[in-house]
């Protein structure tokens, strides 16, 4: 029979609920505070256009943020083009090509194995990693290059996960539609694997990316500048085809410092002022992650829609 | 010296070609020449699971040899054979041959070419499988990984294609509007003009009408008949009467055998097996 009373175990139905609620208003909460406490004790330095233009100073009203954001775009457009270029065809191996069969295939268990666990290991350990190979044994200097190719060390396993999972997704009709018509496993790759796995991958890389763009220690460690009063050589001339092999070279060899190291040097100022500096490039470098954020998010999106399995 | 060598090397190659055509003709000489597969003693390995036990099946051309039988019972697997997609996953092992004539190539021969074999025989699949692609690429797609070229023998081919699966006054306005916006049972017909469209001498199909409607089933199963008259077809189905609606010659399997092969009217009117006839009526399935 339905009775009218409820059952003393339906409480907790309604406990849990409001017990989550309120966890996650906590957790929001902590965030939003953050975003508006720095958003308020940087706002004159946010709406000030010589804060972009300028470089660092030892005043803190002349000091702001261009050798930052230059040197972060510029690390950044290196590293996510050093992690795609080795994650993408990695992940496509892992997935497509690896058989788990004899000696190789042992090889292609262990690092499968150990694929996540890499996405684990300190930011810092990466950067002696760098330190190591990149600046002792190939002499690239502490330079913007380092910089990439250290981050995208830390970006990669990231990108290999997501990349594997993207293909995964893709129903296995589709690739025996692609075989029973006699395509190679190339063609197949190239012609429907990498097309439709693309949206997911590119998640991957701006979850990566979003990760990498805030890390300061490995960068430390290679020997990024703490001040730096000047820009990396343009590369463009004004002649055709307006850009030249030997100035792209020098500017991946010139040295560099990025957002985060900006800041943490502004936060470890004693004036007063320079926290200011420091709460508004910590916006700024928020404001990117977001962008980042929203981009994947719009990749996400677009991608689903053309193609529903 | 090195002349004489070079002579004995030459000899010795056009004596291998010599040879190799006369197995050729002895391998054609032992089939009436309107068996297109010749399926002998295979059986199939999935790991240690014997999938298939010692088939001998002739499959003849320009017919419609339907295969029956209940779920596992290894009609999709026997299927999956005659175009190697098995070989897809691991662990998988055939052992006695599949003739295919008039080539007389053995298709479970190891270093077989399998772009060429699959080009041959072409597959439909249960499900409507297209390319989340334009109907225009979907079609063309099997050309263009064969290697042709040439744009306008493309756009021949496709529409050649597409009218021969009954589709092209469906999509003619429309060829560059994506595959996912037809219908499950014009996905299918496209499926099948993709098959198609490269020509080849087979067509398998998987349980091909099992996700549609019965009125897409009725188009289906009337454009299968009426390729037969280019074709080969082989129809896995689950439904016994698509089997006797539209195919010549049917296999009755079980249990990874084949218990019955003969003329569709026979194995439905007067089955010669027990088995059979018990599964027709519907005694079990």
């Amino acid at each position: 029979m339905i009775s009218n009373k409820k059952r003393t175990d339906a409480r907790s139905d309604i406990l849990f609920p409001i017990i989550g609620f309120i966890a996650l208003l906590l957790a929001i909460s902590f965030m939003i505070t953050l975003i508006i406490d720095i958003l308020i004790d940087g706002f004159i330095k946010l709406k000030d256009p010589s804060f972009y233009t300028s470089y660092p100073s030892r005043f803190p009203e002349k000091a702001g943020i261009l050798s930052g954001w230059v040197g972060t775009l510029l690390v950044m457009a290196g590293a996510v083009f050093w992690s795609l270029l080795i994650g993408i065809p990695a992940g496509i191996y892992l997935e497509e090509y690896a058989t788990k069969r004899g000696i190789i295939g042992k090889i292609e268990t262990i690092i499968e194995l150990n694929i996540n666990n890499l996405a684990a290991v300190p930011a810092i350990i990466y950067g002696l990693l760098a330190l190591g190979i990149f600046i002792y044994r190939f002499k690239l200097g502490e330079s913007i290059l380092t910089a990439g190719l250290t981050l995208s060390i830390l970006m990669l396993p990231v990108i290999v996960v997501n990349t594997r999972e993207a293909i995964r997704r893709i129903p296995r009709d589709i690739r025996e539609g692609a075989y029973a018509v006699g395509a190679t496993k190339w063609d197949t790759v190239r012609d429907h694997i990498l097309p439709y796995s693309l949206g997911g991958i590119l998640t991957g890389l701006i979850i990566a990316a979003s990760r990498a763009i805030g890390e300061t220690a490995p960068l430390v460690t290679i020997g990024a500048l703490t001040f730096i009063a000047f820009l990396p050589p343009s590369p463009f001339t004004s002649e055709f085809p307006f850009i030249s092999l030997d100035k792209i070279w020098s500017v991946l060899m010139s040295p560099f410092t990025v957002l985060p190291i900006q800041i943490f040097n502004w936060v470890s100022r004693p004036q007063a002022d320079f926290q200011i500096n420091a709460a508004a490039a910590g916006f700024v470098l928020l404001l990117l992650t977001v962008l980042m954020n929203a981009l994947a998010y719009y990749f996400r999106q677009k991608v689903r829609r053309k193609y529903i399995w | 010296m090195v002349i004489e060598a070079l002579k004995g090397l030459f000899l010795g190659a056009s004596q291998k070609v010599e040879d190799r055509t006369r197995a050729k003709e002895q391998s054609k000489g032992s089939f009436s020449s309107n068996t297109k597969l010749e399926v002998k003693d295979l059986n199939f390995y999935y790991h240690e699971f014997k999938a298939l036990k010692g088939i001998n099946l002739k499959i003849p051309t320009k017919k419609i040899t339907a295969l029956i039988g209940p779920s596992g019972c290894g009609k999709t697997t026997l299927l999956r054979c005659f175009n190697r997609m098995h070989d897809l996953y691991p662990g998988s092992r055939y052992e006695g041959s599949i003739i295919f004539h008039p080539d007389g190539i053995n298709i479970t021969e190891k270093n077989i070419d399998l772009l060429e074999l699959r080009r041959k025989i072409g597959m439909v699949f249960q499900r409507p499988n297209p390319f989340p692609k334009s109907i225009f690429e979907n079609v063309a797609y099997g050309l263009r990984v064969n290697g042709v070229k040439n744009k306008n023998l493309i756009k021949e081919r496709v529409e050649w294609a597409l009218q021969s699966a009954a589709l092209w006054d469906e999509v003619k306005d429309r060829l560059d509007a994506n595959a996912y916006s037809l219908s499950g049972g014009q996905q299918q017909r496209l499926c099948i003009a993709r098959a198609i469209a490269i020509e080849p001498d087979i067509v398998l199909f998987d349980e091909p009408t099992s996700a549609l409607d019965p009125i897409s089933t009725a188009k289906i199963e009337e454009l299968i008949i009426n390729l037969k008259e280019r074709l080969t077809i082989i129809i896995v189905t689950h439904n016994m009467q698509q089997a006797a609606r539209v195919s010549d010659y049917t296999g009755f399997m079980y249990l990874g055998e084949l218990v019955e092969f003969d003329k569709t009217h026979k194995i439905f009117t007067v089955p010669s097996q027990k088995l059979t006839e018990d599964y027709i009526t519907g005694r079990f399935g």
